[in-house]
């Protein structure tokens, strides 16, 4: 892309059955970028985050993306059976990646239950989990879904904080959100 | 697409073939009591159940394929690993096809190696095995294969069974034509040639449809 | 011609007066195939006698749920390939048709077959390889149907069906292959309509009475007349839903 941008969607719009969500919404990231997309129950920020990500086709307009990003869904892309260490060691097999898996799942507070299966966690451990995806490979685009949900404050904190650093290193974060959180965007879009 | 993503696919979908319905006892807890129940609904003799012992067994075969079928993606779907799989590999379709392969791996070919056991009990002749048994791997695959399209295609419809069932029925019928007239007629017969023919083009195909109905499931 | 009526508003313009003339036309072409298929054409004992009149709907019907079917493929491969929307109102509107076809050539051979197989009248025909064809086309359109309602908005719906109305299109000549090999002996006619073309034909059996054959086109005309005008029909209740749907939405985003 033309201007450095790290993602770029332009003139994206959705259609669910015969209600139009929004129409000629654009969003661009260039790095150290926070966009929040902001919305009501239903507006839709989730399927732009979608579209965005590449998983839903919009009914108009392109996205451009720098690259592969990381992406967090509602659901964290846990199965049952698997255990912290063992989501982590397969997407480390599926994507190339070297990286420690000890320094990671430290990293997100996951010492303890590193070994666990998933289907024993809380929330908040399997939300940790997925965010130790994203230090598993450097991307520069990191896409999430109300990443801040079922965290409790440190893991809110510790979220920031990688998002933070994330930024510093020239990276670009948008998340869809639809509480408060304690992170200070660039710029927001609502729909 | 290096080998790695592939390998480390069919490592997952083996944990969770496992992980999911005790492993093997499903599939082969339903074809072996399908099959225990042709002599109670047709009867004793022999001569009969011998008859139509080949039919019973690609039947209880057609329909254990069809126990698992539900959640091998609907799975992925509703706890969001399909978005993974959707993004980073470059392609759905050969994922598809690696978990469509590691399920009848788990589900399809376990009943394989018992056919010969409930072959006797049927009256099915020894020389016949061979063939037969072959006939079962290809045809099982190929069940799994198209089966494996329907439940990609209704991954995000709930209790979604009878509807695969419906889907795949159809698609089923040759390979079960093929099949049962396979183990009468051996390896030198028109049915080998097309239960082969039939396979190699389920797993040209199917995986194609799956990707783009897992693409669309995802939406 | 296709390509004039792929607009939405020429289509309704156009089948606004198309589709009752195409009712009225279908239905005196069939009217007229029956009485005299019916009443006034002299039976043949060869094939079946009195019963073997039930071929005037049988096998206009068993054309016409083959061409329906590849219709139903073929309007599928035009949504998926160029998004026309009314390719996928049209697939939608061919299903239900063609499986009501299927349905009528299954009973209409059941019937004819009766004599060949001994059995009364009521009885269906499980055994003969073209019936069952037929019977297994029957269940692809009815997999279709099922696959579309079952999924939740109308776009998931297109695509899934289109899918699904490809993979069907091109199994279909294996099914055709296996269900002739499952049956090795059969009380079907050889293809006996096509032969009417020789001068002369090789075997005094083979070949069609002239006087059948009229009926059967007359009757194949009919029908696709028929068929059109219920299809168009279809198409147009579903582009007037649509369209109110739009409405409603559109009404509801404004309150």
């Amino acid at each position: 892309m033309s201007d450095g941008a790290l993602i770029s969607g332009a003139n994206l719009g959705a259609i669910r059955g015969e209600r139009v969500l929004y129409r000629n919404i654009s969003v661009t990231a260039q790095a150290g970028d926070l966009i929040l997309l902001r919305g009501a129950n239903g507006s839709g920020k989730t399927t732009l985050l979608r579209q965005l990500a590449g998983l839903s086709e919009p009914q108009s307009g392109i996205v451009e993306r720098e690259g592969l990003h990381h992406w967090i869904g509602h659901t964290n892309g846990l199965k049952a059976y698997e255990t912290p260490r063992s989501h982590l060691s397969h997407w480390a097999r599926v994507w190339g990646s070297e990286a420690d898996m000890g320094l990671i799942l430290n990293e997100v507070g996951l010492n303890r239950p590193a070994d666990v299966p998933c289907r024993l966690l809380s929330a908040g451990q399997k939300r940790r989990t997925a965010l130790a995806r994203l230090l598993l490979e450097q991307r520069k685009l990191w896409l999430l879904d109300e990443p801040f949900n079922a965290l409790d404050t440190d893991g809110q904190a510790l979220l920031a904080e990688m998002i933070e650093a994330h930024r510093s290193e020239g990276g670009a974060v948008l998340a869809a959100l639809h509480g408060s959180a304690p992170i200070e965007a660039t710029r927001e879009v609502t729909l | 697409m290096s080998p790695s993503p592939l390998l480390s696919a069919f490592r997952s979908s083996l944990s969770e073939a496992w992980a999911n319905g005790a492993g093997l006892l499903l599939p082969l807890g339903f074809f072996t009591g399908t099959a225990t129940l042709v002599p109670f609904a047709l009867g004793p003799e022999a001569e009969l159940l011998s008859r139509v012992g080949p039919g019973v067994l690609w039947l209880a075969l057609a329909l254990s394929s069809m126990v698992t079928l539900e959640r091998v993606f609907q799975a992925d779907l509703q706890d969001g690993a399909l978005d993974l799989w959707l993004q980073d590999i470059g392609s759905i379709s050969l994922v598809a096809a690696i978990k469509t392969l590691t399920h009848w791996l788990v589900s399809g070919f376990p009943l394989v190696l018992l056919t010969p056991l409930i072959g006797f009990g049927l009256g099915v002749p020894t020389e016949k095995m061979v063939p037969a048994m072959l006939g079962y791997a290809m045809g099982g695959l190929v069940f799994f294969l198209w089966g494996g399209v329907a439940a990609a295609l209704s991954a995000s419809v709930a209790r979604a069974g009878l509807l695969i069932a419906l889907l795949a029925l159809p698609l089923y019928v040759p390979a079960l034509i093929f099949g049962v007239q396979m183990v009468e007629a051996g390896f030198d017969s028109p049915s080998f040639l097309f239960l082969s023919a039939s396979t190699l083009f389920a797993l040209g195909v199917a995986p194609a449809a799956m990707g783009a109905a897992l693409r669309l499931a995802a939406e | 011609m296709l390509s004039y009526l792929a607009n939405p508003l020429r289509f309704m313009r156009f089948s606004r007066l198309a589709v009752p003339i195409s009712f009225a036309l279908g239905a005196l072409m069939i009217g007229w195939s029956l009485y005299n298929g019916l009443f006034v054409v002299p039976p043949d004992d060869a094939q079946g006698g009195d019963l073997m009149r039930a071929m005037f709907t049988h096998v206009p019907s068993a054309w016409l749920c083959m061409g329906l079917y590849a219709g139903l493929a073929g309007a599928s491969f035009i949504w998926f390939i160029w998004r026309h929307e009314l390719a996928d109102v049209a697939a939608r509107a061919i299903a239900p048709i063609g499986a009501g076809y299927t349905a009528l050539c299954f009973i209409t051979g059941s019937i004819w077959g009766q004599k060949g197989w001994g059995a009364g009248w009521h009885n269906l025909i499980l055994g003969d390889s073209r019936l069952m064809s037929v019977l297994v086309l029957f269940f692809l359109f009815l997999g279709y149907m099922a696959l579309r309602a079952a999924l939740e908005t109308r776009q998931k719906a297109a695509r899934a069906g289109a899918i699904l109305a490809m993979i069907g299109f091109i199994n279909v000549p294996i099914i055709k292959v296996s269900v002739d090999m499952w049956q090795t002996t059969t009380i079907h006619q050889p293809s006996s309509v096509i032969s009417i073309g020789n001068p002369e034909p090789r075997d005094e059996d083979s070949g069609m009475n002239i006087i059948y054959l009229q009926q059967l086109l007359w009757g194949f005309g009919g029908h696709t007349l028929l068929a059109a005008a219920m299809v168009m029909m279809l198409m147009r209740s579903e582009v007037y839903t649509q369209q109110a749907d739009r409405a409603l939405a559109l009404k509801l985003e404004g309150a």
